[in-house]
């Protein structure tokens, strides 16, 4: 089983969990750009956290054989924080990077001006680099969360079908699915979805345009919750093909919009001059961080 | 072109990327092509190579790393535009930095500085790409041997350390330091790296 993580928070994350993901069948993953639990305070706490998505995760994720890409973005939840917010005028010079696969995490969290603005400026940003974008539904509120942050997407410039709105569960599928988004679902060992939950979506509206992740972080969460939904599926009569869609290909369908997606990670050696060698992926995974 | 470009690139950056075509890496003919047509503008002043140089990693992927050194050596960037470069880049566009250095004629007061950076990280590919023909020249013997040594613990090769065999020749203080390594690893129980005992016997030439 090959498995693409959407979103997951990897920076908090260790490197036992990258064996057990590479075990589990992970052999990509997206790390959406969000806040670290801990409120940030400036801008250069958010330009060091990007160069991290961009530099040493990519790095440690490789050591394993997982291909690491990351979507940047000012996160709902600092928007409404002014000594947060110039991170905006930063965000142009980071959407031109290789890895960045789509503008993200962005949407609601509290339904303020503050994040109206911040989502609207970011999804213009999103259709004017090439790069299709990640929006976080809110955990309060949700179902009008969901149709505000549908109704803004509607008046940007991003066509919808550029857009996978994420958290989504029993009560806000449906409006989601008929707006033509991508459709994601976070699997949590408590809060959010669970695998029986998420089998029982799938078999109601069907795999297609459906990403399962584990949006695993510093919190209650894990990193293999894709595999289990995976595992469950096929114990519930879903195809190997069917799993292949929603862990692999949905995935790679979707952050491919953005033309940069490298998934040959682990396909290393010198191509040119000697140049590429020790780029970061060794064909043994190695421990790390000595 | 200078460091006062970098506020531009706000306003020049929607017309300059429309959306790409899905993931292809394309064939070595059409990444050589880009990489001509971005170099020749690159080295007549064109302002938005700094974008090329951004995106040469996905333009031209069978090219590796190199694209971005010739795009460096077309561009001939000044002192603080290659410092910005390298604090604002990527892994790839940073080891592209330090790979170019050679052919930048920086002056060691602002080249120094991305090597010594790179040597702090624990990233195997920028520690590679640190070790070339510029520390070789500009790292004083202190540095030189910590970088050196660093090749050792996280397993670059040291055929990646420039004019080693030069350095190395009489150094009795990196010998020291490297029969210290192998009896920490020997007392750890660990193996000593096959390329400690290349280093040492080049010490134990005659200057």
């Amino acid at each position: 089983m090959r498995i693409f993580d959407p979103h997951i928070h990897m920076t908090s994350r260790t490197t036992d969990d990258y064996e057990a993901m590479y075990a589990a069948g992970v052999r990509a993953v997206v790390e959406p750009a969000f806040w670290l639990g801990q409120p940030r305070t400036s801008v250069a706490s958010f330009q060091d956290y990007f160069d991290a998505l961009l530099g040493w995760e990519p790095f440690r994720a490789a050591q394993y054989g997982i291909a690491h890409h990351c979507t940047i973005a000012l996160n709902p939840k600092e928007a409404n924080d002014p000594r947060c917010l110039p991170v905006l005028d930063e965000l142009p010079r980071y959407l031109v990077k290789d890895q960045v696969v789509a503008v993200g995490e962005i949407g609601y969290d509290s339904m303020t001006p503050a994040e109206d603005t911040a989502f609207a400026a970011q999804l213009q940003l999103a259709a004017d680099h090439g790069l299709p974008a990640l929006v976080h539904t809110p955990h309060r509120d949700k179902l009008a969360g969901l149709r505000r942050t549908l109704d803004v997407v509607r008046e940007s410039a991003l066509p919808t079908d550029r857009v996978l709105v994420d958290h989504l569960n029993e009560t806000t599928v449906e409006e989601a699915k008929d707006s033509g988004a991508w459709l994601g679902f976070s699997v949590y060992p408590d809060t959010k979805m669970d695998e029986a939950r998420m089998v029982a979506l799938l078999r109601e509206y069907g795999p297609e345009r459906v990403l399962v992740n584990s949006a695993a972080d510093w919190g209650r969460s894990d990193p293999l919750k894709t595999r289990k939904v995976g595992d469950l599926m096929l114990a519930e009569g879903f195809t190997e093909d069917d799993v292949d869609l929603v862990l692999w290909r949905n995935p790679v369908a979707f952050y491919g919009l953005s033309g940069r997606l490298a998934l040959d990670v682990a396909a290393t050696g010198p191509t040119h001059e000697g140049n590429s060698i020790l780029r970061g992926a060794p064909a043994h995974p190695v421990p790390t961080g000595r | 072109m200078t460091a006062a470009h970098a506020e531009t690139d706000t306003a020049v950056q929607p017309a300059i990327h429309p959306p790409v075509p899905p993931a292809a890496p394309g064939t070595d003919q059409d990444a050589h092509h880009w990489l001509a047509r971005a170099c020749a503008a690159a080295a007549a002043g064109d302002p938005a190579w700094e974008l090329r140089f951004a995106e040469a990693g996905r333009r031209c992927r069978v090219l590796g790393d190199a694209a971005r050194v010739d795009l460096l050596a077309a561009a001939r960037p000044d002192a603080p535009t290659v410092t910005r470069l390298y604090r604002q880049g990527t892994a790839a566009e940073r080891r592209a930095v330090l790979l170019a250095l050679p052919r930048l004629d920086l002056a060691p007061a602002h080249g120094v500085p991305l090597v010594e950076d790179a040597l702090r990280t624990n990233d195997t590919g920028l520690l590679a790409a640190a070790v070339g023909p510029y520390a070789a020249r500009h790292l004083d013997a202190h540095a030189w041997r910590h970088a050196v040594l660093k090749c050792l613990f996280t397993g670059v090769p040291v055929t990646r350390v420039s004019a080693l065999a030069d350095r190395a020749r009489g150094d009795g203080e990196l010998a020291r330091m490297l029969h210290a390594f192998a009896d920490e690893r020997t007392a750890a129980g660990r193996a000593v790296p096959a390329d400690l005992h290349h280093v040492l016997a080049l010490t134990e030439e005659e200057r």
